[in-house]
């Protein structure tokens, strides 16, 4: 368990693509790969699926962080373009989020294949560690606007 | 204790406001405080904008003068870039300023301060209002007036894309030349908008000034404010709405001073009060000494009276002769009166008209070259016009990128 | 039978909604025939006293315009909700928050600081903030308090239709009160206006190439703007893409891109995000470098995508 001596459990919403990524996260499941339980997996067909507007709503409901993940570029995206329109959104969105007093650091975006259930693992220990660091999301959920 | 009259809202304002008079045992007016209760902050939530919106931004401060924010923020970003926008450009922006201020004035006197005139201060409260004047002045009359207003706003339309925050500014230009085929339009328009002046002069003349009651009320001294005066000259110390010196005059009509608009911080303060979110201008040289008038207070107005105090003249010949009419009537320079304030504006309404049908007649505003392409590191600019309320000043710093860092805006606000 | 009752209020607004009923020019005499005004702060003399004498339901539609940021605009409005059959939320204030909107991207505290304390003409070294209450040698005086964030008109109260536009259109306008008085009404919640967006019926939209991309993007200032041609073609940012068509794209016909006014279309909550979903799409970038070479030349990403909508996003302001 954690050592962050105030029991912070970040919720880390993950929106995984079918056709790779979710594949890698299965994998890591059967293959008994244990990862944090911090990390909500939301499968999507494509990363290029994964609307800007998923994710601030995420955020508003208080989500620590967002991972994005989906095939690797350039090639193996089976919408071809989906992967490199997800890569584009994600850094338009680190530069918008710090205008809404989020850190950038709360969404990231990886590519993880289908054989790669152990990055998967990987990613997502590390970054339930980053965010444990980096603290609870500064969105007071349940606290309406005004 | 005496008595305490609250008036919430302040009707026929364009803007928020409330009004607390207070009354002491025998009935008579002890204090009155005049109080804005709102504050959106645009000070502070310009910052980190582009520098180059804030004339589709700032616009929203006022939507009855969104053209005057327009104005001053685009002014204020030729300064900031250090761009000087192109001959046809500057006729552009004036002729499209003095639209809105002929629109203005004569939505002013007709709608939000002709009905006390015209339909008589007496007057049940569901008159007291344009439709009231419309039963006034006769359907024909009211027609004229409406029409009139709509076409100047249309040829705003076609100009600026909307007449209600247009988005013609741009850091040296403007986004839109005029051409050919839309002049015809704009010289009918100023034609229609120089008789539409002389007839709201006329109408002003006619209903007001020959009757003596009214006259009276403009005379009368309850309302004799001798302040400070303010407004824009060009360089004959003419009346001018869209560039020029500032220049102060004393309550005793003797020039104050003349200042461009980079040393305004200099020459104005602001004071903060409590119990109102607006602050109050004042002549920093002179001093804060409370709402009071007089030489040692720097309490200033502006606004059309303001304009004409603070000048030593009009730029064109019709305005001209009904400014040393009106000047001769009541007595003299400078004018305190404060209900005078109507008739300065209708003079000022004749010569934007004069104005407009000067530049719509000038064959450089066709001249399809609009913009100046800003090419140097922004900084820091200062922007200002007349808006139709009087002295607007727009002041911003900006990075090297043009991301505004710091925003100082002075809103003309009179001390009546 | 007796005319309809009609009001108007205004919250933090800048007063252009009430020009834009203004502009109706003559038609505004057709409205006022059918209808009976009986309460309008800006061109009639009636005061809150007046409303509160009214009969609960018994005015038959108030239009609202303004974002509301203070406790005395929430007490008003719940007041005007309780005496109105139907409220309709008129301009982009009071649909989206609006510009003052903008202010939830900062604080109070700052704004506070911003304008009473900070700046070049500001001399005040009392350090004097205006007060809710003061005392003043007469009595004591009243404001409003402010809140911390500028909120839509149904994020305060109930809201049975919306007319969107900054500022509002003639056509939508009167459109609308059509509507009203035939009882030709679409369900509760409607947008008074098209559905669709104003790339859907902008003349530039055929100049866009079948397949757009863009290397680099230009302010408005750092260009010369082509009158015919599509803003996105030009690389300059137009939010045409996510809003809502209905302005005759009035901005873009003075040659401006469009900066979102109407809102989004039926169906997207958060225009901004929406509108960095689209944009993205058009990039020329496949590398990490070249994406994020092109997101530099965008600037202010949260101030221009969600110009006037920053309290109707679903963070709806800046966490802290
Ligand atoms: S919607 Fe626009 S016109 Fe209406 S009050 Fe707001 S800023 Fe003014
Ligand atoms: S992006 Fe703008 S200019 Fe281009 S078609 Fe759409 S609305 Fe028109
Ligand atoms: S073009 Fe865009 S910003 Fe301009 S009025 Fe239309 S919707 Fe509003
Ligand atoms: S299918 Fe996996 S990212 Fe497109």
């Amino acid at each position: 368990m954690s050592s962050d001596k105030s029991g912070f459990e970040p919720r880390i919403v993950a929106f995984l693509c079918n056709w790779c990524s979710y594949t890698g996260a299965d994998l890591a499941g059967t293959a008994r790969m244990k990862y944090p339980a911090n990390v909500r997996t939301i499968r999507v067909m494509c990363s290029g699926r994964v609307d800007a507007q998923f994710v601030m709503k995420a955020f508003a409901e208080g989500a620590d962080a967002v991972l994005i993940s989906g095939c690797h570029t350039p090639s193996d995206c089976h919408y071809q373009e989906g992967n490199f329109k997800a890569l584009r959104r994600y850094y338009l969105l680190k530069k918008m989020l710090p205008q809404f007093g989020i850190e950038p650091e709360r969404l990231r975006l990886e590519w993880i294949s289908a054989a790669e259930g152990d990055k998967f693992q990987e990613v997502c220990t590390e970054y339930t560690e980053q965010i444990k660091k980096l603290g609870p999301s500064p969105v007071k959920k349940g606290v309406k606007n005004g | 204790m005496g008595q305490r009259i609250t008036i919430d809202p302040i009707t026929r304002l364009e803007g928020h406001g409330k009004i607390e008079i207070f009354l002491d045992d025998s009935g008579n007016v002890s204090n009155a405080y005049f109080q804005v209760p709102e504050l959106r902050g645009f000070e502070q939530f310009c910052v980190g904008r582009c520098a180059e919106e804030m004339p589709r931004i700032t616009q929203r401060i006022c939507g009855v003068c969104p053209t005057a924010h327009h104005m001053a923020a685009t002014k204020c970003l030729d300064d900031l870039w250090k761009v000087d926008p192109p001959p046809a450009a500057k006729k552009i922006r004036e002729l499209f300023y003095n639209l809105f201020m002929l629109e203005d004035h004569t939505l002013h006197f007709f709608y939000l301060g002709g009905p006390d005139f015209i339909v008589g201060p007496t007057a049940p409260k569901a008159e007291r209002n344009i439709l009231g004047v419309l039963g006034k002045v006769g359907l024909e009359v009211g027609g004229k007036v409406i029409k009139a207003r709509r076409e100047i706003r249309e040829v705003m339309e076609e100009m600026g894309g909307k007449a209600i925050h247009p988005v013609l500014g741009l850091p040296g230009g403007v986004a839109k030349r005029v051409k050919p085929e839309e002049i015809e339009k704009i010289k009918a328009v100023a034609e229609e908008g120089l008789e539409f002046a002389k007839f709201s002069l006329q109408a002003f003349n006619d209903i007001v000034l020959k009757n003596e009651e009214y006259v009276k009320i403009i005379t009368a001294d309850i309302y004799n404010q001798p302040t400070y005066y303010m407004g824009l000259v060009d360089d004959k110390n003419r009346v001018n709405y869209y560039d020029g010196y500032l220049r102060t005059v004393s309550p005793s009509g003797k020039e104050f001073n003349r200042f461009k608009i980079q040393d305004y911080a200099e020459h104005i303060a602001e004071q903060t009060e409590p119990w109102s979110y607006i602050k109050f201008p004042y002549l920093r040289k002179v001093g804060w000494k409370g709402f009071v008038g007089g030489e040692n207070s720097g309490v200033y107005q502006v606004a059309p009276l303001a304009r004409l105090n603070a000048a030593e003249g009009m730029s064109t010949p019709l305005a001209q002769a009904e400014y040393e009419k009106m000047y001769k009537t009541l007595g003299g320079k400078p004018v305190h009166l404060t209900l005078a304030y109507h008739w300065a504006r209708l003079i000022e309404a004749l010569n934007a008209a004069e104005i407009i049908k000067q530049l719509a007649n000038d064959p450089e505003i066709l001249d399809p070259k609009v913009r100046t392409i800003p090419t140097n590191t922004p900084k820091e600019g200062m922007g200002v016009v007349e808006a139709p309320r009087g002295t607007l000043i727009h002041h911003y710093k900006s990075d090297s990128n043009g991301i505004l860092t710091e925003v100082n805006i002075i809103v003309a606000t009179q001390q009546n | 039978m007796a005319k309809p009752k009609v009001a108007f209020y205004w919250c933090a607004s800048c007063g252009g909604c009430e020009e834009a009923v203004v502009d109706l020019a003559e038609d505004i005499l057709k409205v006022v025939e059918a209808v009976d005004i009986v309460f309008w702060p800006c061109a009639l003399d009636f005061k809150k006293t007046d409303v509160e004498a009214m009969e609960d339901g018994s005015i038959a539609v108030t239009f609202i315009n303004g974002a509301i940021n203070s406790d005395e605009q929430e007490e008003m409005v719940h007041l005007i909700r309780k005496k109105s059959g139907l409220i309709v939320a008129f301009g982009a204030c009071s649909h989206l928050g609006g510009i003052p909107g903008l202010a939830n991207l900062t604080d109070k505290e700052s704004i506070l600081r911003a304008s009473y304390l900070t700046g070049p003409t500001n001399v005040n070294q009392e350090k004097t903030i205006p007060l809710a209450k003061s005392p003043s040698p007469d009595g004591e005086l009243h404001l409003p308090e402010l809140k911390a964030n500028a909120l839509a008109l149904d994020q305060v109260i109930d809201v049975d239709y919306y007319i969107p536009g900054c500022s509002v259109p003639k056509k939508l306008i009167l459109d609308a009160v059509t509507a009203i008085l035939t009882g030709n009404l679409p369900p509760k919640g409607s947008v008074l206006a098209p559905t669709r967006t104003n790339c859907d019926t902008c003349e530039r939209n055929k100049t866009k190439p079948e397949k757009l991309t863009i290397s680099k993007f230009y302010r408005p200032y750092e260009i010369e703007l082509d009158e015919e041609k599509c803003f996105l073609a030009q690389g300059v940012i137009c939010m045409g893409p996510v809003t809502r068509g209905g302005c005759d794209e009035r901005c873009i016909k003075g040659n401006m891109p469009c900066r979102g006014c109407f809102g989004p279309v039926d169906n997207v909550y958060d225009q901004g995000a929406k509108f960095i979903s689209a944009l993205a799409s058009l990039f020329d970038a496949k590398t990490d470098e070249e994406v994020q070479a092109i997101v530099d030349t965008i600037q202010d990403p949260a101030g221009t995508f969600y110009r006037f909508s920053v309290a109707k996003s679903y963070l709806g302001h800046k966490v802290s």
